[in-house]
């Protein structure tokens, strides 16, 4: 009984987060499709927690290896993906404001 | 505090996670606050992750006790993969940043694998059947996506060539992989308790992820990063099922879900279905249909010194560039002609073609980078209804998006959006040869009476036109 129901609720929980996704993301404008593909692809790095999980429970070889590559693994899509999204969006700026009152107007 | 309300905590934590990963996401919505919103979602991991290593550290010991190999193991393999991930992150050219994501998306899907492949082998008996399935396709999902993204980086960064690779029969062996990975599965899932047949179903899919990405010409690899990203996510989501932990569930069903919202929205721009990028080949017979229009009209070949004193002289210019400006790296070269332009009282703008560059968005990211202050760039229904009040659009590498064969019907193109450069009352075509584009057919614009073609590489084209205007 109460599996059956953790199962729903996790069912309930994966299917309004799918949800959620489609939301949130057909409201962004084109021009930031590559960053938030590269923001999107960071957050599944959540594997991690994952990865650390099976890692504390590794009592064999083949089971400590598999830990290892999956944190090694999970860890680099965060790292990465967070560092590189951020490069990207930090070039999303106006011009300096010294050169250039001219074409900085409130086009909408 | 004893475990169980640490437990309830951290539980309540993952969940602020998940929240800031959401919020994050919306905050991306505007190039204004878009910075930030990844700044949060990665508060949110660094807060999600924390809080499991606190966790993990209070979780009263079993009779093994503390498993001071496993934590041995964490730390090196986030020193490992943090380290790489910032060195590559902080490294990488921006036109390089494709391939990037896709090889942070292949390790992102092989550690999901391995947490499945992990979890499968310390089982003594057949799985509850939620868990069996979750585990299954956490196997299968995470080795393809894996395999894929390793490919697709591969070829983004020429290390694998990227047109089209035909093995001959590889439909076949594409179809024999995906049978053996359907009929392993449903063996596992019929209650079968078997690691063979778990390591057959592994190499299969492993081997689809290949074969399945190499026949994909380099043009599609966005869509194809695209739709891997959104695997990665579902299999995330699916470890989280084997795991029982939501914040991954949540995590992952996001990312699943953006990307196949992404996917299908890169598609829609470049006019072709998902499932005819993924069966691969751009229509074959289709495109003889495409042979319509200007066949064997002369075009006009214009030098240096002439586009420098149009491009000099015009007031409205506006600057289309496309992949060619990508390969070629030229987005500082094209700023360099503008600021140029700009100080002789020129009015220069971008237009953006939504899948200009190597992927959507990519063309503003290369521009940016390159200090083009962003309210040049205008999207193409801004831009286009501008291109008739333009002197001079000046099209550098771009080809098929400017074809205005796309508004008849019955050429490959068809449908697609394109941005109305023959509106504009004189055109210069950068590129370097009359090459076809993508589609495969002529270009109209190009024997155009109003249009003058450069043939030049991007960047050295458009130093000489810097050059020529300095001259002026």
């Amino acid at each position: 009984m109460s599996d059956t129901e953790a199962l729903l609720a996790a069912i309930t929980v994966f299917v309004l987060a799918i949800l959620v996704g489609f939301a949130v993301i057909s409201k962004v404008p084109a021009t930031l499709h590559t960053p938030l593909m590269s923001g999107a692809n960071s957050i599944h790095g959540i594997v991690l927690v994952g990865a650390m999980f099976i890692a504390v429970e590794a009592t064999t070889p083949i089971s400590q290896l598999l830990s290892l590559v999956a944190v090694a693994f999970a860890t680099m899509n965060v790292v990465g993906g967070y560092v590189v999204t951020d490069r990207m969006l930090q070039m999303f700026r106006k011009k300096p404001a010294a050169p250039a009152p001219k074409a900085d107007g409130g086009e909408g | 505090m004893d475990y169980e309300t640490l437990f309830v905590i951290v539980r309540l934590i993952w969940l602020a996670g998940a929240a800031l990963f959401v919020l994050g996401l919306m905050r991306m919505n505007s190039p204004a606050t878009a910075r930030n919103g990844n700044i949060q979602s990665a508060i949110g991991m660094a807060v999600a992750v924390g809080a499991t290593a606190v966790l993990l550290l209070a979780r009263p010991t079993g009779s093994e006790g503390f498993n001071a190999v496993g934590w041995l193991l964490i730390v090196i393999g986030i020193a490992i993969g943090g380290g790489l991930g910032l060195y590559t992150a902080r490294t990488v050219k921006m036109t390089a940043m494709p391939q990037l994501v896709s090889l942070f998306n292949a390790v992102g899907g092989g550690a999901a694998a391995l947490i499945a492949i992990d979890d499968y082998l310390k089982l003594a008996a057949a799985p509850s059947p939620q868990v069996n399935v979750a585990t299954v396709l956490d196997i299968v999902i995470g080795s393809i996506t894996f395999t894929g993204s390793l490919i697709a980086s591969g070829k983004l960064m020429g290390r694998i060539p990227g047109k089209p690779i035909l093995i001959p029969g590889g439909r076949i062996v594409t179809a024999g992989l995906a049978a053996i990975v359907a009929i392993g599965a449903i063996y596992l899932w019929a209650g079968n308790l078997s690691v063979p047949v778990v390591g057959v179903i592994l190499i299969a899919a492993l081997v689809f992820g290949v074969t399945m990405t190499l026949p994909i010409g380099g043009a599609d690899m966005p869509v194809v990063i695209s739709l891997l990203n959104s695997f990665t996510g579902t299999a995330v989501a699916m470890a989280g099922f084997v795991l029982n932990n939501v914040v991954l569930i949540i995590a992952g069903a996001l990312v699943g879900a953006s990307g196949a919202i992404l996917t299908k929205l890169m598609a829609d721009a470049m006019n072709r279905s998902v499932v005819n990028i993924m069966i691969g080949g751009f229509g074959g017979g289709d495109s003889v249909a495409g042979a319509v229009g200007a066949e064997g009209a002369s075009v006009r070949e214009l030098g240096i010194d002439d586009a420098a004193i149009q491009l000099a002289y015009a007031q409205h210019v506006i600057v289309v560039p496309g992949y060619g400006l990508a390969v070629a790296q030229a987005q500082h070269a094209v700023r360099e002609l503008a600021d140029l332009l700009e100080a002789r009282g020129v009015d220069v703008k971008y237009a953006i073609h939504p899948v200009a560059g190597r992927m959507p968005g990519h063309m503003n990211v290369l521009l940016a980078e390159a200090n083009v202050p962003y309210p040049q760039l205008k999207e193409m229904d801004d831009i286009n209804p501008e291109f008739e009040r333009a002197d001079v659009a000046l099209v550098i590498g771009a080809n098929d998006v400017t074809n205005p064969a796309a508004r008849r019907a019955g050429t490959p193109v068809s449908g697609m959006p394109i941005l109305d450069v023959d509106h504009a009352k004189s055109i210069i075509v950068m590129k370097r040869s009359m090459g076809k584009g993508y589609a495969g057919i002529d270009n109209e614009l190009y024997t155009n009476a109003k249009t003058g073609m450069l043939f030049a590489d991007a960047k050295d084209g458009l130093a000489a036109l810097t050059a020529a205007v300095k001259a002026l």
